[in-house]
């Protein structure tokens, strides 16, 4: 492989628009699991955890936006491949997200006895959101198989999805916020691990089963020593969080954010996982990372743009973060 | 089922629905940042209520429209795939930087205009409602680039059926860019001046005297009474620019079927493309040359210099008179109103009551634009370069009608709910008037998700 720039742009862009996908279902996994748990909240809690993702939302989801303008811009090809096939999907989660979006700010603004609808079409749109990028997400691993058994494998990790979602929604509400609603978010975190290592481990297995490509990838030596530091890792997080979510109740607020970024750091070891079972194909045994970009030129501008202008934004999204720090307050438009 | 004309539908629904909202925020930015700068000056707290209140709208627009338009840039991919593999190094970065530069300061300066008040001073408020401001501005400057350049494209050479950027400088800057920027920034700060006009003449006549009902009220009616003889003049401009760059969507505008001298200003007609003529046709002799060429012997190009190749014309014709038709609806009503609020200090009821629908005006407007140039440069879908046919993707028919199906019931329902939104804040504004709590301000809570 030589070090040209044809090489390299496809490369980091690829790299880039991992980094943008894994931000976003950190970010807005949070977000769309505290939308599913509304199923499971009081109609006083719901302001309160509506507090909590408030100011940040409509940040969050711009990342999934990054992340398909990257495919969009930098993979034009496989965009179109990959969005075809899956094609209702897709519709589902833009209907999710539409209906999750819209209801937010919804919700806030008509009448009171209008309220509950709003809430129920924001606990369904997250839901549909979270299933459907689970579904798509077990399709694309199956390199975008169709079939009974794909259809039942991506229903199996559309409901993982959902309740790893659910997890961080849970484990950001222990982080802000206090008193009965944090309790029971001890309770939702803990049921919902359970079925987020169920799902993660269903992944873990059905990748390598599913092309020989990918099971030589990982079973041979000594690849196999380097890599196996990701599942450990991933276990023993697992279970440190499991024993973290006994004591929580006592330990108050000393270990709130340590949940949340637990799951952050699952989070990002399942997809370098991920990552390094389909490296170098965008596209499942289709099309490669190479075969599926733009011109180099184009990439080039847009990484120049990118070079300056992403460190610009995480930098500002922190802030946001910051002025919005602490304990979720009644939200107020001053 | 024809999934060509299927996604064409999808997508003109879709985009239909979109526009409404970037229409508001992108104007409703600027116009949130004045009522803040007025606040700061004179520390009239009138100014803040109205920022309270439309702030709100924003919100709620900016939602509607980041979600609509998320699910644009999935569509390119599930229903246009031969679009971004053919154009794909043009419009990549146009929207990448849409989305790197714009998008994000929107989104992410957002959420301290929205509820940052009490969080950071005063200064960064307003810093916050600029960057917003200035991000939806960005934002129509990158996609207005793309649009453009789909219209009249320059600075790129084709291989192997790819198109490659050659000069970025002509891309963006491409013929029509500066024309249809101008155009679309007027337009959006048209339909927020009715937009706010009319919001404000009902709280009028639910009888809300309040400061920051007429402060509002003045706001919109002046901003669209300035705005639209502008408009009318960078209208005329970008007529004149489409002439010279696509000549075969002016003739289907004008309704004109031969190339010649002393065409007429065809003011209603049913135009008949089998039989390439109009019927029913009401026109003004020589009123087209004179427009387009500043002459009535002015030869007006027509459609039958382009067989097969020019716009549906029924379409094009009647986009480009619920437009102007508009326009001028938006001039007397904004100068009369004017003229009441200047002179007379108030409103007579009549008018008010006319100003209500009017707040929607913009919209009417800003749609009926869009189809005129966009259908306006059918059959292709980037002119010359790419056919609309030769672009959609390989989903089955059913299943695009479905999806259609399903967004046409949301986009409904969406779209109803966020009028009776309208209509019940401003009722709320009217009834509080001048006595609504002022957080911050006063001390007093105004709590978002329990407000009652």
């Amino acid at each position: 492989m030589t070090l040209d720039w044809p090489t390299l742009l496809p490369l980091i862009f690829a790299g880039l628009m991992g980094i943008a996908i894994l931000v976003y279902v950190v970010l807005d996994g949070f977000d769309l699991g505290i939308g599913i748990l509304f199923a499971a909240a009081g109609d006083h809690e719901k302001d309160t955890m509506i507090a909590a993702i408030g100011p940040f939302w409509d940040a969050n989801e711009t990342w999934l936006v990054l992340a398909v303008g990257l495919l969009l811009v930098a993979f034009p090809m496989a965009h179109g491949v990959i969005l075809t096939a899956l094609y209702i999907p897709v519709f589902l989660l833009l209907v999710g997200l539409i209906l999750r979006g819209v209801a937010f700010d919804f919700r806030a603004k008509v009448p009171t006895h209008r309220k509950a609808r709003w809430d129920f079409a924001f606990l369904a749109g997250s839901l549909l959101a979270a299933l459907a990028q689970g579904y798509m997400l077990g399709v694309y691993v199956l390199g975008l198989q169709t079939g009974l058994a794909a259809f039942a494998f991506g229903l199996l990790v559309a409901v993982c999805l959902a309740a790893a979602y659910a997890a961080m929604g849970a484990a950001w509400l222990i982080y802000k916020t206090e008193g009965e609603l944090q309790q029971k978010a001890i309770l939702w975190l803990r049921s919902a691990l359970v079925f987020t290592v169920l799902g993660m481990g269903a992944v873990s297995l059905a990748t390598p089963l599913a092309s020989p490509r990918i099971f030589a990838r990982w079973f041979v030596f000594p690849e196999m020593l380097y890599l196996a530091p990701l599942p450990i890792l991933s276990a023993l997080l697992f279970l440190w969080l499991w024993r973290l979510t006994f004591r929580l109740a006592e330990t108050g607020d000393t270990h709130s954010l340590k949940p949340f970024l637990a799951l952050a750091a699952i989070f990002t070891l399942g997809f370098l996982g991920l990552a390094w079972s389909f490296y170098p194909f965008v596209v499942p045994e289709r099309l490669t990372i190479w075969q599926a970009a733009s011109a180099t030129g184009s990439l080039g501008l847009i990484l120049v743009g990118t070079a300056f202008v992403l460190p610009v934004m995480i930098g500002a999204t922190i802030y946001v973060y910051r002025v919005f720090g602490g304990k979720a307050a009644d939200l107020r438009y001053d | 089922m024809d999934p060509l004309i299927l996604s064409r539908i999808q997508f003109a629904a879709n985009i239909s629905f979109h526009i409404l909202f970037p229409s508001i925020t992108i104007a409703l930015g600027w116009v949130l940042l004045f009522f803040k700068w007025r606040y700061n000056r004179t520390g009239d707290t009138a100014w803040m209520r109205a920022y309270f209140t439309w702030v709100k709208i924003f919100a709620l627009s900016f939602a509607m429209g980041v979600v609509s338009g998320i699910t644009m840039s999935f569509q390119f991919g599930t229903n246009w795939p031969g679009y971004m593999e053919t154009v794909g190094n043009i419009a990549g970065p146009l929207l990448a930087y849409e989305v790197l530069t714009a998008f994000f300061l929107e989104a992410v300066f957002l959420g301290i205009m929205l509820f940052g008040f009490s969080r950071v001073s005063n200064g960064v408020h307003t810093l916050a409602t600029f960057l917003v401001a200035f991000g939806t501005t960005l934002s129509a400057f990158w996609i207005l680039a793309l649009n453009s350049w789909m219209q009249t494209p320059t600075g790129f050479e084709m291989r192997d059926g790819v198109a490659h950027a050659v000069d970025w400088w002509a891309i963006v800057f491409n013929p029509s860019f500066p024309y249809r920027l101008i155009h679309m920034l007027l337009a959006s700060g048209l339909t927020v001046s009715f937009l706010i006009a009319g919001f404000s003449a009902l709280r009028f006549l639910a009888g809300d005297r309040s400061d920051s009902m007429w402060r509002a009220l003045r706001t919109g009616v002046f901003a669209g009474a300035i705005l639209i003889p502008v408009q009318i003049f960078v209208g005329d401009q970008h007529g004149l620019n489409t002439l010279e760059h696509q000549p075969q969507k002016v003739a289907a505008m004008e309704a004109n079927w031969e190339t010649r001298a002393n065409v007429p200003l065809v003011l209603f007609a049913i135009p008949d493309e089998k039989a390439r003529e109009n019927r029913f046709e009401l026109a003004i002799p020589n009123g087209a040359s004179l427009i387009l060429r500043h002459s009535t012997d002015g030869i007006v190009p027509g459609l039958n210099d382009y067989p097969g190749n020019h716009p549906p014309v029924f379409p094009v014709f009647w986009g480009f008179r619920i437009m102007v038709g508009v326009g001028v609806m938006m001039l007397v009503v904004s100068w009369t109103a004017g003229f009441f609020l200047w002179r007379r200090q108030t409103l007579p009821k009549p008018l008010a009551l006319l100003m209500v629908p009017m707040a929607l005006s913009g919209w009417v407007a800003v749609l009926a634009g869009w189809y005129t140039t966009e259908i306006g440069r059918q059959p292709w879908l980037v002119t010359g370069v790419l056919k609309t046919a030769d672009a959609v993707g390989p989903v089955a028919g059913g299943q695009v009608a479905f999806t259609l199906a399903v967004y046409l019931v949301l986009y409904a329902v969406l779209l109803l709910a966020y009028l009776s939104v309208l209509y019940y804040l401003a009722m709320k504004a009217a009834k509080d008037g001048d006595t609504s709590p002022l957080p911050a301000v006063l001390d007093t809570p105004l709590s978002q998700p329990a407000q009652n």
